[in-house]
């Protein structure tokens, strides 16, 4: 089962939403997940463990795992693009 | 948890700001006064927004969705301002792009992880362009509320119940 990552900065708001969109997807597509939903500034806690990060909030370290932006779940602006992204992931 | 306040008093007309930070004052400041947010909050929310910026450009009219940590908030609320002229924001997961925001929701949540239904709603908000155009244009703050209360599905509350 994959681990993902959901993070925004204060683990509150915009993250429990993107959190909600992705347990739907993997639900529509039969795939099983372990979804951490956290603050970004707790990501590092589960480096070793992770396969994936969907985050609202910027970024700049690098991580052995990908990371997917996130915003187009709170604008719908570019949604179809981000979802493809993360289930091309999800399935790899 | 309490209720969700909201009611006029949180609705922010004609709000004239010349940056973000004026703006996160002024309606902390508001929040502060009704006694929904510790005096914490302001200086926290500003630094959040510095950190983790909330604008987010929409197809209609520019949002900001300022929020920062539950242990701030006496009373969960969601304050709203429509800005007399627009105000850049960073744009949520960038350190540079900015975008003019007009209209400015900002979530005090005392609790980390709810109010699932309320900002999926929020948001769903966000991508309607005409209901964002017409919230900007409305100059009456009573219209305002009935709107949001409307297309946010809050339950009860009037001011004073909490």
């Amino acid at each position: 089962m994959k681990q993902v990552l959901v993070a925004c900065g204060a683990g509150i708001a915009t993250s429990t939403v993107v959190n909600n969109a992705i347990e739907e997807m993997a639900k529509e597509n039969n795939i099983k997940l372990d979804i951490k939903q956290i603050k970004i500034a707790e990501v590092s806690a589960y480096e070793d463990s992770a396969d994936l990060l969907v985050t609202t909030a910027m970024t700049k370290k690098e991580y052995r795992f990908p990371v997917i932006n996130a915003r187009a779940f709170l604008t719908g602006i570019g949604i179809e693009d981000t979802k493809k992204q993360i289930l091309d992931e999800l399935k790899k | 948890m309490g209720q969700l306040f909201f009611d006029e008093s949180v609705i922010l007309l004609d709000l004239a700001a010349d940056s973000k930070e004026e703006v996160l004052n002024k309606m902390g400041s508001n929040l502060v006064d009704l006694d929904l947010v510790k005096e914490s909050f302001i200086p926290a929310i500003i630094q959040r927004e510095a950190e983790f910026a909330t604008g987010l450009p929409t197809a209609g009219v520019s949002v900001a969705i300022p929020h920062t940590d539950v242990e701030h908030v006496i009373n969960k609320t969601i304050s709203v301002a429509i800005l007399k002229k627009p105000v850049d924001f960073v744009i949520m997961g960038d350190d540079i792009e900015t975008t003019p925001v007009q209209l400015v929701f900002m979530l005090a949540m005392d609790e980390a992880h709810s109010q699932l239904s309320l900002l999926q709603k929020l948001m769903a908000m966000f991508q309607n362009e005409d209901l964002l155009k017409r919230l900007v244009s409305l100059a009456d703050k009573t219209e305002i509320k009935n709107v949001l209360e409307e297309n946010l599905g809050f339950l009860a509350f009037e001011g004073g119940e909490r």
